[in-house]
This record gives C-alpha cells, structure tokens and sequence, in this order.
C-alpha cells in the first residue's frame, strides 16, 4: 500500500460515480462546498466535476491559506524587510502575492531585500544560527496544519536561547471561517449561493479531529464530511453528503478514517495551546474581520513574537480593483466571473491572491482549463471516464 | 500550502527526534516532533518538513472496501 495510487483507480472512480448518479435525486439541486483549497485542486486535476450528475456543483470555499491573508499582513512583511532591515523566510508561495502599490515579497527581494524561501521552520531556525548579528523573521501562514510546526520551532528557539529569531504569526482557524461562511448574509438572506452541505478539510481535521465541525453541522443544519484529498476519496464523500441530504440528516461522517479521528493529533494540539491563544479577531481577505477566528503568541513566549517586536502597524489596505477573491472566496462568483482573468491576471502575473496559490480557485480554472469547456477537455489527466 | 504526502519512516535518530522517509524512491529528512510513537516501516503523512500523523492501513483497506461496495449498488438495474 502506498496510500496513493490506491485512491486514483480508474475502474473505482466508475463504480463510485455510477453509484452517486443512481442515488442523486434529480428533482434537487445538491451545492456542495469544499472548504479546502486541496479539494478544488483534486476536483479540477481529476476532472471529478465530469463523473457527477448535472445537478450537483462544487462550490468553492475558503481554504487556501495564501488567498485569504490580507493585503495589509503582506504590506506588514515588506515593512519588516524595507524598515528593519530583517531576513524574512518564508514559504514558497507567499513570494508571489501582491501586496499594496504592486509590490511582492519577490519584488522586495528583486531589489535587494533579503527573502528566504524556505520549506520548513527547520530551515528558517538553521539561518537565524548562521546570522546571528541579523534579526531573522519567519512569517508563519496556514492553518491547524502549519500551526503546530510553527509551535514547535518557538519552543526550540527558546531552548536554543536564540535572541535574533522571532515570528510574525498569521494563523488561522478552519472551523470558525466555515461558520462565518454560513452566518454571511449573502449566504443566509439573500441566497445567492446556498451550501447544502461540506466537505470538511483533509488535513486540518489530522490535527484538530473531527469534533471541532459537530458544533455547526448541528446549529447549522448543515452536513460534514471529513474527506480526504484524493479523487476517489472526494467522490465517496460526495456520495455520503447526497446520501445525508436525501436522507435528511446533518451530521459530521469522516471518509478519511486513515489519517483523521475523532480526537485529532493530541500532541500536536497540546503544543499549540502551549504556544499560541486564540486572536480577538483576525481579517481574512473576502470574509472581513472574523472574531476568534486566528491565534497569536501567548505573552509567555513574548519575545519570540515580531508584531511585538517591530512594534508592526495594524494596516487597512484595500484589494486590486477588478479583482473578484473575496466574492470568489465566499463561493458567491466564479473566476470567471472575474473581468481580469485570463487577460490581465494570470499566474505568471497574478493581479490576486486566488491566481498565486496552485490551491487558489482563479489558479486552478486557468491551470486545467476548466473555463474553455467544453470544447477542450483534453489537458487534464487522472479518472475522468 | 496544505499539501502533504504519505511517507513511509525507513530510519528514526531518537536524540533528534528526527526521521529519514522515503517518498517514492525520493529521500527526506523530517521531524517527528509532533507525532507520538512512530516506528520504522510505519506510514505519516509528511507537511512542511513535520510528520503529522500516523496512516492507519487496515483504516486505509476499510475505505477501498467500501469505495468498491458504493461500486457495486450502483451496478444495478436503476
Ligand atoms: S482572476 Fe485574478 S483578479 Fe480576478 S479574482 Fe482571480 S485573482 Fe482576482
């Protein structure tokens, strides 16, 4: 078993998709939102949409941690690297997204700035030794998945004694955006978009289990399903989200039974709450200021903390004109809805946050051509039958 | 970002709390910080240079079953 290959089998993705056509109802219309950045990836990469019935649509979510840091967050890092002269190490794709004046990390670094891509906090921990008359700055994005090796290297700097290592901490909580998805108004009044269902994050609910979703699934009536990442794993859950809502039920079901409990990562949560405690409130981009809905340091590891330490500005700074990420976020528009897709935004030059991430829903289209349909359906590979 | 693959432990330096894993035939070093009790031959899924958890395989052959059973009601007669 490689876990792998396992879960992208040709003849399976068949079966599983005769069976969703032979139990979807077909007097309804089932709007099914994947939270996770990582889904909309499967679903776009395997060509999932094609295997499901006429009235079923993916809508998607949230969760690509890079689309919904706010500008102002990016104008923070660039001030850390313009004013106090930092090294900034970073995750590979931050480098890419716009920040204010169309400015980047990456342009930063094109005129000197010194921005490290970095793929752990192993590494950024590595160049605060090797600099010890520069002050180093991780700048620490994602959500419950990245937290806890963010957790890890704050409490190894402070056993290392490094003076010059510290972290600008920017993340975020999954089950508070879902919630705040559902209490929008767009989403509860006007019904421009109605999510019947959810599916819940892969790898997230590793870390924080599958508890965390029993609280909305219930007040919200909604129903969840721990999916993992995989496209047979997308389509089974999809089956037990139409099986729910044919049923009439609301409840939290994992798929991903191999990786994800109930509990979560034990270790791992212990070490976050060791660390870090819950923000007041946090601006996503395309939700606005969520409350509880991020965490900073606590005051014990104070001097590991950036914002405190740079005494960093809370900084308002509003998107790119034209640009649709926050109604695409809130699965309210398309991409291509987007008048700058394709033309003036695309990944080589992104305008938005949602055109940098290869999990970011205006990336995605563009990647595997879903918005030339139907004409062209040949650059894509995986099940599709 | 939230990327992460499964990754099988081939060796485990226990002072650094430190693992090689294979992904593939490629090699990696990571960090077992966060991951309680994982032996060699044991499955993780690896996320920025971290293992994050454990894979369970009799969880993993559970979810192929019923992938293939779902199959099976779909093959009949509507
Ligand atoms: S296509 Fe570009 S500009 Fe338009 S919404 Fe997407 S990221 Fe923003």
């Amino acid at each position: 078993m490689k876990y792998i290959d396992e879960f992208r089998q040709r003849e399976l993705a068949q079966k599983l998709a005769a069976s969703i056509q032979q139990e979807a109802d077909h007097d309804r219309q089932y709007n099914l939102m994947e939270f996770c950045g990582g889904h909309t990836h499967a679903i776009f990469r395997y060509g999932v949409q094609d295997l499901m019935p006429a009235n079923l649509t993916f809508v998607h979510g949230p969760g690509c941690p890079v689309c919904v840091l706010p500008i102002g967050r990016i104008d923070n890092a660039i001030q850390l690297l313009e004013q106090h002269n930092v090294i900034l190490c970073t995750y590979g794709d931050m480098l890419r997204v716009p920040a204010s004046g169309r400015k980047s990390l990456l342009k930063a670094k094109a005129t000197g700035a010194d921005v490290r891509m970095v793929y752990s906090t192993q590494d950024a921990l590595k160049i605060a030794h090797n600099n010890p008359d520069r002050q180093v700055v991780f700048f620490a994005i994602g959500f419950e998945t990245t937290t806890p090796p963010t957790a890890v290297a704050i409490k190894q700097a402070e056993k290392q004694g490094l003076k010059n290592f510290s972290v600008f901490c920017n993340h975020v909580l999954t089950p508070a955006a879902i919630q705040s998805i559902l209490d929008s108004p767009e989403v509860r009044d006007i019904g421009s978009v109605s999510i019947d269902g959810f599916f819940g994050p892969s790898h997230v609910s590793t870390i924080i289990g599958s508890r965390p979703y029993e609280f909305f699934a219930k007040s919200f009536q909604r129903p969840v399903v721990i999916a993992g990442f995989e496209p047979l794993d997308v389509m089974q859950s999809a089956l037990m989200l139409i099986r729910q809502l044919n049923q009439g039920r609301h409840e939290v079901e994992n798929e991903y039974t191999r990786v994800v409990t109930r509990e979560g990562n034990l270790k791992a949560q212990s070490l976050v709450a060791e660390v870090f405690e819950v923000r007041r409130v946090f601006e996503w981009r395309g939700l606005g200021m969520v409350p509880n809905s991020a965490l900073q340091i606590k005051p014990r590891f104070a001097d590991f903390d950036a914002e405190l330490r740079f005494q960093l500005p809370a900084i308002q700074a509003s998107d790119i004109k034209g640009c649709e990420c926050p109604s695409i976020l809130r699965g309210i528009k398309k991409p291509t809805d987007c008048k700058l897709f394709g033309t003036i935004c695309t990944p080589e030059n992104p305008m938005g946050s949602c055109m940098v991430s290869s999990e970011g829903s205006c990336a995605a289209y563009w990647s595997y051509g879903r918005f030339r349909q139907p004409e062209n359906k040949t650059d894509r590979e995986g099940v599709a039958v | 970002m939230c990327l992460a693959l499964p990754a099988k432990i081939i060796s485990i330096d226990a002072t650094t709390d430190r693992a090689i894993v294979a992904v593939g035939d490629v090699k990696k070093e990571i960090s077992l910080a966060l991951v309680e009790g994982a032996k060699v031959h044991d499955f993780v899924l690896i996320h920025v240079g971290y293992a994050l958890n454990k894979i369970s395989q009799q969880e993993a052959e559970r979810t192929l079953e019923i992938f293939a059973e779902a199959g099976l009601s779909g093959e009949k007669p509507a």
